[in-house]
């Protein structure tokens, strides 16, 4: 065992520390405020101690026997550490200890306990968050994968009065399954086939697996749901209805990008089935084109994003699809920071004029200077202007796909850099320029929600300078693939090109909007109504699932409720007939006696 | 000479109606009387065998039956006449507080 084990182990036991005290210390976490403080103090300590494991590159595995048997265990839990964790590790615990620090002012209304349990949720996420990026195995990955997902479930639903808010919760948690389902399937099926869980030991035996294609198809479909991919994806958008903090945290930065982060922790089993790859790639890129088109006529802030998010989740996917993976993760890494900057930027909007349609802002930017700029550097990192982070890894994943020959993924892709350009600086010029119409007297958020906000966008600006030296070395992630030179220039005009026509059509109104969603007619129709898939889900639940439900239902209660129900009446119905017997009266009794007397005897004399 | 099967025979018969009226009476005192039936079949059955196994057991035991057969007539008589006292009935069929 390493020496060095102590420090991922405090990043993974700090924040499991903080959420055991608040779940069993009541008062500390009715306190709220309180609550919150523990919790960031620890989140602070394990993000030094993250930082630290980067730092030194620690690189190690260590597992520990967790169900044993004969020849062997079964399955075992441990924590495995290298670039990829390491990198991870940074990002979960600094952008948690972010978002915690920036809740405390943005939760300052909400009552004591809501915010106590607040904190305690978060703290379960961090170390839920932290045990999935350091899994040796697909089983303990699976176990951090649905704690994820019941917190995710859990501070959707912060807010379970609202009757949306519980909707909202209650459908990513099914939708995920519905993917989950698919990958603990496959996890099973890869271990029936290998006899492990452990990756180390996956990567040597994979090969002889017959069956692999649909096994990782199988583990895939985890990622399509938790990673919000095609068709899946409806879950994210509708989780914004938890608070902006959470979804900053947890729907763009961290959670969302597990499955991400599984497809390139099991590369090397994916790299065996090259047409669940490609499969991979096309429904990525796909997802990024889809989610995009949508965001474009989405009105509501924060859904934007989160069509955004969808859009980029799409890009790392069709990465890993594309056999650049690292490209994927770089840009996991990067989206990290840049979507949670732009999610709590937009959190001191709300904040700051009490809703979430960006038609009821405008002229912002004069109002507050500060959110207005880190905004904007948001936006350009997500457009991937040069030399912010976003410019770099998307340039490699578009770099890796072209590389793959993946024609049909690469131009979905490249035009959704377009639009993803257009649709975030829509966002810009409606609500940071447009005509000052906003409500109330919108003012600048507190120093406690700037912080966070300037920290990011800083990171923003330092990693991508720091990608334009050479790559994250440090990090351990591979820069960008050997792109051809065209590349840099193409992802940038398109960029340019989105800005542009965002700004011909929103700041000059040289193009009426309305006159383009008329010439685009179906697609605008249908992108305002998502392509139907919402109601086409909704129709299936209750066309199918509550009609089959209702038939297993018929059964319950006239089938087997019926065999009971017939068994019962037959043992009353033999007892009253039973009753009969003891009528109570001497003389039957004595008859009975007498007739047995004599059944004896006659025994007696045939059996002599 | 009349054999020893011949009082048993006696006896057989004189318990089975003793026994048949227990059981079909419907009078309390019709129950009692066939009570003294069978025990009276019991009694001809120790004698029979006293006298011809030569052994005066039997008739001795014989008398301490009747004198108890006697007390219980007694004892059975007084139990019909308190239900008596508190039914109003001594009819067997409407004595059901064994029911329970």
């Amino acid at each position: 065992m390493a020496p060095s084990i102590g420090l991922p182990l405090a990043v993974l036991a700090l924040p499991f520390i903080a959420f055991v005290l608040l779940a069993v210390a009541a008062p500390l976490r009715r306190a709220g405020r309180a609550a919150g403080l523990v919790s960031i103090l620890t989140m602070a300590l394990a993000f030094a101690a993250a930082l630290t494991v980067w730092a030194r590159g620690l690189v190690f595995e260590a597992t520990w026997t967790w169900i044993p048997a004969d020849g062997g265990p079964i399955a075992s839990v441990g924590l495995m550490v290298d670039s990829l964790s390491q990198a991870m590790l940074v990002l979960v615990t600094l952008v948690s200890l972010l978002v915690q620090i920036y809740s405390l002012a943005y939760l300052h209304d909400e009552p004591p306990a809501s915010l106590g349990r607040y904190y305690t949720y978060q703290s379960l996420f961090a170390f839920s968050m932290l045990g999935l990026v350091l899994a040796p195995g697909f089983l303990q990955m699976f176990i951090f994968w649905e704690l994820v997902g019941l917190c995710s479930y859990l501070l959707i639903g912060y807010w379970y009065e609202r009757p949306a808010a519980a909707r909202a919760a209650v459908k990513a948690f099914w939708i995920t399954k519905l993917g989950d389902v698919g990958f603990i399937i496959g996890i099973v099926l890869l271990w029936s086939a290998t006899g492990t869980f452990e990756f180390t030991e996956l990567f040597d035996k994979a090969q002889s697996v017959s069956g692999l294609p649909l096994i990782m198809f199988l583990i895939y479909l985890g990622a399509v749901g938790k990673s919000a991919q095609f068709p899946l994806h409806v879950w994210l958008p509708d989780a914004m209805e938890g608070p902006t903090p959470v979804s900053a945290l947890i729907h763009a930065a961290t959670m969302v990008t597990a499955g991400v982060f599984m497809v390139t922790r099991a590369e090397p089993l994916f790299a065996l089935v090259p047409e669940v790859l490609t499969l991979i790639a096309w429904v990525g890129a796909f997802t990024a084109l889809l989610a995009a088109t949508m965001a474009c006529v989405e009105g509501d802030i924060k859904r934007v994003l989160a069509y955004s998010t969808v859009s980029q989740l799409g890009y790392m996917m069709a990465a890993a699809g594309a056999g650049a993976a690292q490209a994927g993760f770089l840009h996991l890494l990067t989206h990290g920071l840049f979507k949670a900057l732009l999610f709590l930027a937009a959190g001191a909007v709300i904040h700051a004029v009490g809703t979430n349609d960006v038609f009821r802002m405008g002229g912002l930017f004069r109002a507050m200077p500060h959110t207005g700029i880190v905004f904007i550097v948001g936006t350009l990192a997500l457009a991937g202007v040069p030399p912010l982070a976003g410019f770099f890894s998307k340039e490699a994943v578009l770099g890796g796909v072209w590389e793959a020959h993946l024609t049909g993924p690469f131009l979905m892709l490249a035009l959704t850099a377009l639009l993803t350009a257009f649709y975030m600086f829509r966002v810009v010029f409606i609500a940071f320029f447009g005509r000052a119409h906003a409500g109330g007297h919108p003012h600048e958020a507190p120093w406690l929600m700037r912080g966070p906000l300037w920290i990011l966008a800083l990171l923003t600006v330092l990693v991508g300078l720091r990608l334009a030296a050479g790559g994250l070395a440090a990090g351990g992630v591979e820069g960008h693939e050997e792109a051809p030179g065209w590349l840099a220039p193409l992802s940038v005009g398109l960029a340019l090109a989105g800005f542009l026509l965002a700004w011909a059509m929103y700041q000059r109104g040289v193009i009426e909007p309305a006159r383009v969603a008329t010439a685009l007619g179906p697609l605008d129709f249908m992108a305002r109504r998502r392509y139907g898939l919402d109601t086409l889900y909704a129709g299936l639940y209750r066309g199918i699932m509550l009609g089959f439900s209702r038939l297993i239902g018929w059964i319950d209660r006239y089938l087997v409720d019926g065999l009971l129900n017939v068994l019962s009446a037959l043992t009353l119905r033999a007892g009253a007939r039973l009753r009969g017997i003891q009528s109570g009266k001497a003389q039957d009794y004595v008859y009975g006696v007498a007739f047995g007397v004599l059944l004896l005897i006659v025994w007696a004399q045939l059996w002599r | 000479m009349i054999g020893l099967s011949a009082y048993l025979t006696l006896a057989a018969l004189v318990f089975s109606i003793g026994l048949f009226g227990v059981l079909t009476r419907r009078n309390a005192v019709g129950i009692l009387l066939g009570i003294e039936l069978m025990l009276n079949a019991v009694n001809i059955n120790l004698v029979a065998f006293a006298r011809f196994s030569g052994n005066v057991t039997g008739l001795v035991f014989t008398l301490f039956t009747i004198a108890i057969t006697v007390a219980e007539v007694a004892v059975g008589l007084a139990i019909v006449i308190a239900i008596f006292r508190v039914r109003r009935t001594v009819e067997a069929d409407r004595l059901d507080l064994l029911r329970g």
